[in-house]
């Protein structure tokens, strides 16, 4: 299914490696809540990304055939396809979904798994997350896993054997941010795998602020999709991550409590 | 769908359906208009490889989900 990237010859600096397949793109989008087909084609490409969640559910039968198709505006020969778990509040649900997903996309094993624990919040089921990762990575499922920000499961799901770990910022859909940074850059300092910031994105400096902490990547939806000019957030999405990735990279100055003129005090003149 | 002369009756995406007795799977998906198009099937549970649609007879009370991709987060 991603064979088109495995084929390319690794010119990108500071590439963006996921399953052992290489990226430009550290912005990866879902592909819910848009207006229609092509609002979310428009905002997918001017969003640069690469990989782009899809949701599994039930054909409509007995509907217009001729209906255009999701993957028709994203076909997979072109993007990564990450199919999701969305809405599974059991382990059971959560990986019959994936057995169905890794079926219809030809043996496609890359998922993201969450399995939610709660409406109102939409955190995720942690005890339930843990028990559905041991039966996929056994079945040999590639799983980026939805988390909270707690440093300790994060490192436990990375044990388990996910091949990405996803801290949420804030609720889904809640655009409050990062929530608890020091908990994201925790996570990252221990992590040995890919970490992704995954929900509760609001703006394009909620996702530079998780780059500048050291993120490998930024996923969202909403952020984009409800936004009132999605193609044109998406466009800030792309530059905000690029740009907090190279803050990062740069090596920004310490926090200090009192201030260091950046003018010297030789050869004033008064 | 059509009148049917044998029905059997199975449970298609959470709904009762009467279906031909002994209908293959590639038959319901003709039947449905779904030909050409990516989907993934299971019955009772157990995901029905593409590649044994044609053999894939189903019984009466088997409970089939046809899904696909759509938009989410």
């Amino acid at each position: 299914m991603s064979t088109v990237m495995q084929s390319q010859p690794c010119t990108i600096e500071d590439p963006l490696v996921i399953a052992g397949v290489t990226y430009q793109s550290r912005l990866l989008v879902g592909t819910g809540k848009y207006r229609d087909l092509e609002e979310t084609r428009a905002a997918i490409e001017a969003s640069g990304a690469e990989i782009v969640t899809v949701a599994i559910r039930r054909t409509n039968i007995g509907q217009n055939p001729d209906e255009p198709n999701l993957l028709d505006v994203i076909p997979p020969d072109r993007y990564t396809l990450l199919p999701n778990t969305a809405g599974c509040y059991t382990a059971e649900d959560a990986i019959r979904t994936c057995r169905l997903a890794r079926e219809l996309l030809d043996g496609h094993d890359l998922v993201k798994l969450e399995v939610l624990g709660d409406e109102r919040t939409l955190f995720p089921d942690i005890a339930a997350t843990l028990r559905a990762t041991e039966t996929l990575v056994s079945e040999g499922f590639k799983i980026m896993v939805y988390t909270n920000d707690d440093p300790i499961i994060a490192k436990r799901f990375e044990e388990l054997g996910c091949i990405a770990v996803m801290p949420l910022a804030a609720p889904i859909g809640s655009g409050l941010g990062i929530r608890n940074p020091y908990n994201i850059l925790t996570i990252v300092e221990n992590a040995s795998v890919p970490i992704l910031v995954d929900a509760g994105v609001g703006t394009a400096s909620d996702a530079a602020i998780a780059m500048e902490l050291g993120c490998d990547g930024v996923l969202m939806n909403t952020a984009i999709a409800g936004a009132q000019d999605p193609v044109l957030m998406a466009s800030a999405m792309k530059k905000a991550i690029e740009a907090g990735r190279e803050a990062f990279r740069a090596g920004r100055i310490p926090r200090k409590r009192f201030a260091s003129a950046s003018s010297p005090l030789d050869g004033t003149f008064f | 769908m059509y009148p049917i002369q044998n029905p059997m009756q199975i449970t298609l995406n959470g709904n009762r359906q009467d279906v031909p007795d002994r209908i293959t799977t590639a038959e319901l998906i003709t039947d449905l208009g779904l030909n050409g198009k990516r989907l993934a099937i299971e019955v009772n549970e157990h995901i029905v490889p593409r590649s044994t649609f044609t053999a894939h007879i189903l019984e009466p009370g088997d409970r089939v989900e046809i899904v696909h991709a759509i938009g989410g987060g």
